[in-house]
């Protein structure tokens, strides 16, 4: 039935190749009018570069791209909303300190007699918010709303500059489940309003809610085309991974094992941050991986980042290793033997213009201090070892960071950690943004350090991760510390009730 | 990529050394006398020299995606001190020659607080010195310039030392004790890690104040250095004079040395080779007896010229335009 409709966009043939890389090689893509079509991948099989490609930002070498039948070839990225490609990234990329009004309308405003309407501007913002169902004040700043709503109005925007295609690069990342179900609603209402729209995410029940066909890609190159009712759900993770899904058992950890005999390390008294946290106790032993579960906006990030020292505790203090502290800075910290793998790694996290190799052994090196310089020898060898060990995709040790897909970031942050030997490693959101084969790799990763004695405090929005992979999770509901729960009576559905009802 | 902007400058001080030598008579006739070289290309290295040095120190702070504008200021509170004291009979000269670059050192420090501990933006915290470092020179000198007969200060603007002027050492002296300082310890690889994600490096336990800290101070310190050149050359402090505008010429140097002003790579070597391109061309312009008024204009184009070559768009704007007209011939 479906099957006869042309194609709104079609990309055929498509190569691109960065120095040293051949990103996209010979990749077809089509969409039709009124469909979602999800665009799956590993990191590195080229979805972002396919993307770019189809938008603008990058220019293909080979083959052809056919928007409702028409060829096009823009030189710049400008150019693709004005033939009807929209597109809206996972950063929102708007202007907090503006309107919603003037966000929306920012570089076209409706003029009369030379100044901006502003009366005009608000009613179309005020039309174009309402296609989407959304009532919002548009004359507040952006950064009055939640990042929901800015990314909704981000695309508002991009479907109001009469678009055809409207590209969604993981769109859902930074949103929970509510966020999430009223994104999709918006996504089946402009569906049915004829638009074709991409979609990339990385979780996979998001994929089977919204989506009518699977593009996967692996290595640069398509794997295959799969209306989404005809791909069982393993089957497609095994495509993206070009591997059977064996890989992913064995993963679960034998529930609280060894938990009595361990000695405490890190015990939290009442730790408080006014707005941030209500004071908590919290207790990690050695060898012991504690989860942090919560929805968006608990409080989870906002613990670590006081256990740490980035945020000053207003109350309580932090005893370790039986001696009560004060952790001033995430220097203390370290110098203590924690380490913390941040949430939103480009901020936090990589340093992306210096190579992965500085990148590894940076927190190493300001452990043992500015004078004792690592030689370049002894850094090329660390550098070397984790990238084989995490899999990290990379020409060499010399690339800049800023050149790795996000999973890869991620996980030379995690190098850098695993480099300078933490006692206790504080791992906020760790696969997010990471495809199925390395979250499962990182998990495993995880297991093996607290085997080895590492303590580990996980973060993470998942459940069944949280699920897979700790011995003890606290539960966390609006900045307070609401239960928690042990070895065996971890499950999905404990941990959901828990939430829900405190 | 960066690396290659150290090569863009290297060319354009190739360029202007072939120009000197088609029309410059005796621009490379380096001759001995008394003992001492002498020659147009030595003279070029010696003038130079003051700015390389701030622009040593200059380098670390723009690596660190900050920058010094009080140097000049700086230098002439230095030179107006060093002058003071030596006009004093009886002065030791360690006292004359030590405690200017202490009172330099006390100025970086402060810079060096206002950054990193109280995170006012680099170029307003230098600004301040900037603007009231001349001031404070006139106090110390008594709003008069200071003359002195002192043979130990003398010595370090015009004295010679193995065959070369005794300020080319301090120069070489000061980039090699800098090269160690911060290729030989992990204070470049953390100077770079602020200048490109000062957050993210402070998150991976890195001391980040103490590292925006110490490269003010090290600013200082050069900056003190070249002062006590300045009254040294002139055998007189001149506080409003001293070193004007040498913060433009040394940040100038860093840029051209291809250190971007964004933070993170730095490069000595290419500051050098920057500062040396500024210097060349003045002295040809000089030579050339361009009226004063035209020098300024000429070396803003040239300067205008190797921007341009390392701006990656314009390279390639220009190698399509090369292209294109190949095709069409």
């Amino acid at each position: 039935m479906k099957e006869s409709t042309p194609f709104l966009l079609d990309a055929q043939r498509v190569s691109k190749t960065f120095p040293g890389v051949r990103a996209l090689v010979g990749v077809d893509f089509s969409l039709r009018k009124g469909e979602v079509h999800a665009l799956m991948g590993e990191n590195g099989a080229g979805k972002s570069t396919l993307i770019k490609t189809l938008t603008g930002v990058y220019r293909r070498e080979e083959g052809e791209i056919l928007l409702d039948g028409i060829s096009i070839d823009f030189k710049a990225p400008y150019e693709a909303p004005e033939a009807g490609i929209s597109t809206v990234y996972q950063e929102v990329n708007l202007i907090p300190t503006l309107t919603v009004a003037e966000n929306l309308f920012l570089g076209r405003q409706p003029m009369t007699l030379g100044r901006i309407d502003w009366r005009k501007l608000n009613r179309r913002a005020k039309e174009a918010l309402g296609r989407l169902d959304l009532d919002l004040d548009v004359s507040l700043p952006l950064s009055a709303y939640s990042i929901a709503i800015q990314q909704m109005v981000a695309i508002a925007r991009a479907v109001d500059i009469e678009a055809k295609v409207l590209v969604l690069d993981e769109p859902t990342s930074s949103l929970d489940v509510k966020e999430s179900a009223r994104l999709f609603d918006i996504m089946r209402r402009l569906k049915e309003q004829g638009l074709g729209i991409v979609f990339v995410t990385h979780f996979l029940d998001q994929v089977y809610e919204v989506s009518d066909r699977i593009t996967v890609l692996r290595n640069g190159s398509l794997v295959g085309v799969w209306n989404a009712a005809d791909l069982p759900r393993v089957e497609l993770v095994s495509k993206m991974m070009g591997k059977e899904l064996r890989a992913l058992e064995g993963t679960t950890r034998g529930p609280g094992a060894g938990e009595a005999d361990k000695e405490g390390l890190l015990r939290t008294k009442g730790l408080g941050r006014k707005g941030a946290i209500h004071p908590l106790n919290l207790e990690l032993k050695a060898g012991e991986i504690l989860g942090l579960a919560g929805l968006l906006g608990s409080g989870r990030t906002e613990t670590a980042e006081t256990i740490y020292g980035i945020a000053q505790a207003d109350e309580g203090c932090v005893e370790i290793d039986g001696v009560n502290r004060v952790l001033k800075s995430p220097r203390d910290s370290l110098k203590l033997g924690f380490g913390y793998c941040p949430e939103d790694r480009k901020v936090s996290g990589v340093i992306d213009e210096l190579s992965v190799r500085e990148n590894i052994v940076l927190a190493l090196q300001a452990k043992q201090g500015v004078l004792r310089r690592l030689g370049r020898k002894a850094q090329l060898e660390i550098a070397d070892r984790f990238i084989k060990s995490l899999g990290i995709a990379t020409p060499s040790a010399e690339q800049k960071v800023k050149h790795l897909s996000g999973g890869n970031q991620q996980k030379v942050i995690l190098a850098r950690w695993l480099a300078a030997h933490p006692r206790l490693l504080i791992l906020d959101e760790p696969t997010r943004g990471i495809d199925v084969g390395a979250r499962t790799e990182i998990q495993r990763t995880i297991l093996k350090l607290a085997e080895e004695g590492m303590s580990i405090l996980f973060i993470s929005a998942e459940l069944s991760e949280v699920v897979r992979c700790c011995n003890r999770v606290a539960v966390l509901r609006d900045r307070h510390k609401i239960g928690e729960l042990h070895g065996a009576d971890i499950t999905e559905s404990a941990l959901m009730a828990t939430i829900a009802q405190g | 990529m960066q690396r290659s902007n150290v090569l863009y400058a290297l060319i354009a001080l190739g360029l202007i050394l072939v120009f000197d030598f088609f029309f410059t008579p005796g621009f490379f006739t380096l001759e001995i006398k008394n003992g001492h070289l002498f020659g147009s290309l030595v003279d070029i290295v010696f003038r130079a020299s003051p700015v390389m040095i701030m622009a040593v120190g200059m380098t670390l702070v723009i690596a660190t995606k900050g920058i010094d504008i009080s140097v000049g200021s700086v230098a002439a509170i230095a030179g107006a001190l060093a002058a003071v004291l030596a006009a004093k009979a009886g002065a030791p000269l360690w006292l004359v020659v030590s405690a200017p670059l202490v009172l330099a050192l006390v100025f970086g420090a402060w810079n060096g607080i206002m950054v990193a501990l109280f995170g006012i933006q680099p170029i307003v915290a230098t600004l301040i010195l900037m603007v009231c470092g001349r001031g404070i020179a006139e106090l110390i000198t008594d709003g008069k310039v200071q003359t002195f007969t002192n043979p130990g200060l003398e010595f370090v603007g015009n004295g010679f030392f193995s065959g070369v002027p005794f300020f080319i050492t301090v120069v070489l002296l000061v980039v090699l004790v800098t090269w160690l300082a911060t290729r030989r310890t992990a204070l470049g690889l953390f100077i770079e890690s602020v200048g490109i994600n000062a957050r993210a490096s402070t998150v991976t336990g890195l001391p980040t104040k103490l590292v925006t800290f110490s490269v003010y101070l090290a600013t200082g310190l050069c900056a003190g250095l070249a002062g006590l050149f300045y009254s040294s050359e002139i055998k007189a402090s001149d506080p409003s004079n001293a070193g004007l505008f040498t913060e433009l010429d040394a940040i100038l140097a860093v840029v051209i040395g291809g250190t971007s002003m964004d933070g993170g790579r730095f490069f000595l070597g290419g500051t050098l080779v920057g500062a040396l391109v500024m210097q060349s061309l003045t002295t040809t312009i000089l030579t050339f007896g361009v009226p004063v008024e035209g020098t300024l204009v000429l070396k803003a184009g040239v300067v205008f010229a190797i921007c341009f070559l390392q701006s990656k768009e314009f390279r390639q704007g220009l190698f399509q335009l090369f292209v294109r007209t190949r095709k069409a011939s």
